[in-house]
């Protein structure tokens, strides 16, 4: 995959979003909410950061690895990996029906390409992107592994564990991202369950720790990865906290929980898909 | 046990049979330099220090956090590793079952999941550690293989197995010294029955430590004019059914003998197996609906009633009901 200039991220963004609002709207079930907010992110590390290989392999020597923690944000994930080449755009179609490889959570077990372990179940996919990262050291690999994280998964305890484990062996060749949005299923975080400072508690945990404040921007996004990406090979590995906003990009549905796990209906559907430019063609 | 027994198989040696898996993790580590190793701070119970100490650079101490073991492991898996993690089994089951669930069964990550101190026989430590669901829950996982080996030997034969077994793995061991009796060139085919000992009334289907129990209560059933098979099932899954069907065609009754709840044992897996294809009387040894407690393996095996006496008992009743 080439690197795409910013002009180019811009409008791949626009149409990911049409993907996720019409993925979801089609089966009337999903997540738009942190799709959504997560674009950008999403965007750039497909289509300008990682190193990747859309033919791929599950060990995917040589590349740059991305593992999903949250993986109820399936449709911003999916919509990338098919616009970045690993299936068919048409395959969007069939997101959470039945005999479908883009299954509500991300799962291998129908060998969908560009996904290489399953996620849903949160506060395990640090763990297994940490684990990633040391085989590619013992492999001699200098390539990076990114994992991306919830702010409400920080809530479990493995996250921790984790932490605790990639500080210890200087797990530097990780860049792990937190998607900040301070929304959970339940409500804000603050009032669920305060996460009071992530930065502090990150680093007290011994890592190497980049705020990423405008999220939904695509050169602050941009930005704070290649600030990330710096910081790696130095001892520690890397977190970013990627303020981001849950709904972004759909006047209705920015900066609140109520669109967490709800699908738009069709007069939404509509509404929103005005605010969006079809940039690439719709699926 | 009574010395004048004219046993089938006998032994000059005990030992533990995580030192098997220690030995034979040792040994796979050897063959084949992709086996990593993992451990939640039991390195000694676990019998790992010796792969740790030859190959450090491949050995990684995790601390006291199994869920996220679970998850390294299969991390390690992308890139061509083929991780063994390391604990107890109550830590290598129950409390990471869901990180087991995901990202290794689900995610059909070739995991070898080695869990010592299992059943009863782990003795003085009590119910908190000895895990008698293990089984159940493992069997239940779809892609996982389970694996419970009943001697050193055994064990160390099983563990370099699963090293080239593509496939997550669940591997059973234990803490007491127990009987060496299975040879130590033994060849070790995952998913099939061995029958150790031919007979025609009944057949005893034992796993993990009470093989040797299975073996003994042969010998005593014979002094009775009784013939008993038995069959070492060190695979519970996949089952060998074909063989549990032609032995049990042939003796008419069965018996089955584990360390673990009868709920989701050994025993269910045969019962299944029988009712399908071949219906007779099944007997079961295991512990039924209870947790364990404090006390030497020997003390806890006769009190819960899986010893060869109560294996004895269970064959009569089983030929009775035929």
């Amino acid at each position: 995959m080439e690197k795409q200039p910013l002009a180019q991220l811009t409008k791949i963004s626009s149409q990911v979003r049409r993907d996720i609002l019409r993925m979801v709207h089609a089966v009337q079930s999903g997540h738009p909410g942190a799709s959504l907010g997560c674009t950008e992110f999403f965007v750039a590390l497909y289509f300008n950061q990682m190193k990747h290989d859309s033919s791929f392999n599950m060990d995917g020597v040589g590349e740059d690895l991305f593992f999903l923690s949250n993986g109820h944000i399936s449709p911003v994930w999916y919509s990338v990996l098919a616009r970045s080449g690993y299936f068919s755009v048409e395959e969007m179609k069939t997101f959470r029906k039945l005999n479908s490889r883009l299954q509500g959570h991300p799962a291998t077990e129908e060998h969908l390409p560009g996904v290489r372990i399953a996620s849903g179940s949160l506060g395990q996919g640090l763990s297994a992107a940490i684990g990633a990262a040391q085989v590619k050291k013992l492999n001699q690999d200098d390539r990076l592994v990114y994992v991306l994280m919830g702010d409400g998964e920080q809530q479990e305890g493995q996250v921790w564990e984790a932490a605790m484990y990639g500080a210890h062996y200087g797990v530097d060749n990780l860049i792990a991202t937190i998607d900040f949005n301070r929304q959970q299923i339940d409500g804000p975080t603050k009032d669920v369950m305060d996460l009071k400072d992530l930065k502090a508690k990150w680093e007290a945990f011994g890592w190497e720790v980049v705020e990423t404040v405008e999220g939904n921007n695509m050169e602050a996004v941009l930005a704070g990865l290649e600030k990330a990406k710096s910081l790696t090979g130095k001892g520690k590995p890397v977190l970013n906290l990627l303020h981001t906003e849950m709904g972004y990009g759909v006047d209705f549905m920015v900066g609140t929980h109520k669109w967490h796990g709800i699908a738009p209906s069709d007069e939404q559907l509509a509404n929103a898909l005005g605010q969006l430019e079809e940039t690439l063609g719709d699926y | 046990m009574d010395k004048t027994l004219d046993l089938k198989y006998t032994y000059t040696e005990k030992k533990d049979t995580r030192s098997g898996f220690g030995d034979g993790l040792l040994e796979a580590g050897r063959r084949n330099p992709n086996v990593v190793g993992l451990c939640a701070d039991l390195i000694g119970s676990l019998k790992m220090g010796a792969f740790q100490k030859e190959f450090p650079e491949r050995f990684f101490q995790v601390g006291i956090a199994e869920a996220n073991m679970i998850g390294l492991a299969a991390g390690m898996t992308i890139g061509g590793k083929i991780p063994f993690t390391g604990t107890f089994a109550n830590f290598s089951t129950g409390r990471v079952y869901d990180q087991i669930r995901q990202s290794v069964a689900y995610s059909d990550k070739n995991v070898k999941i080695c869990a010592s101190h299992a059943g009863l026989t782990l003795g003085e430590d009590g119910a908190t550690h000895q895990i008698l669901e293990d089984v159940g829950m493992m069997k239940m996982l779809p892609h996982m293989t389970v694996i419970n080996p009943c001697d050193y030997n055994q064990t160390k034969a099983a563990t370099m197995a699963i090293a080239e077994h593509e496939g997550p793995v669940y591997l059973r061991f234990g803490r007491p010294s127990w009987p060496i009796f299975t040879p130590a060139d033994q060849k070790f085919e995952i998913g099939k029955a061995w029958k150790m000992i031919e007979g025609t009334d009944v057949t005893i289907f034992a796993t993990g430590h009470l093989v040797w129990e299975a073996v003994v209560a042969e010998a005593m059933l014979r002094e009775e004019g009784i013939s008993a098979e038995v069959i070492n099932i060190h695979t519970i899954k996949p089952l060998d059914e074909e063989a549990i069907i032609a032995s049990v065609k042939k003796t008419g009754c069965a018996v089955s003998a584990e360390e673990h709840q009868l709920n989701g044992g050994l025993g269910d897996s045969i019962a299944q197996t029988l009712i399908r294809n071949n219906p007779a009387p099944l007997e079961y040894i295991g512990v039924n609906d209870s947790f364990g407690e404090s006390g030497t393996p020997t003390e806890l095996l006769e009190k819960y009633g899986l010893n060869a006496e109560n294996i004895v008992k269970a064959a009569k009743k089983a030929i009775a009901r035929k």
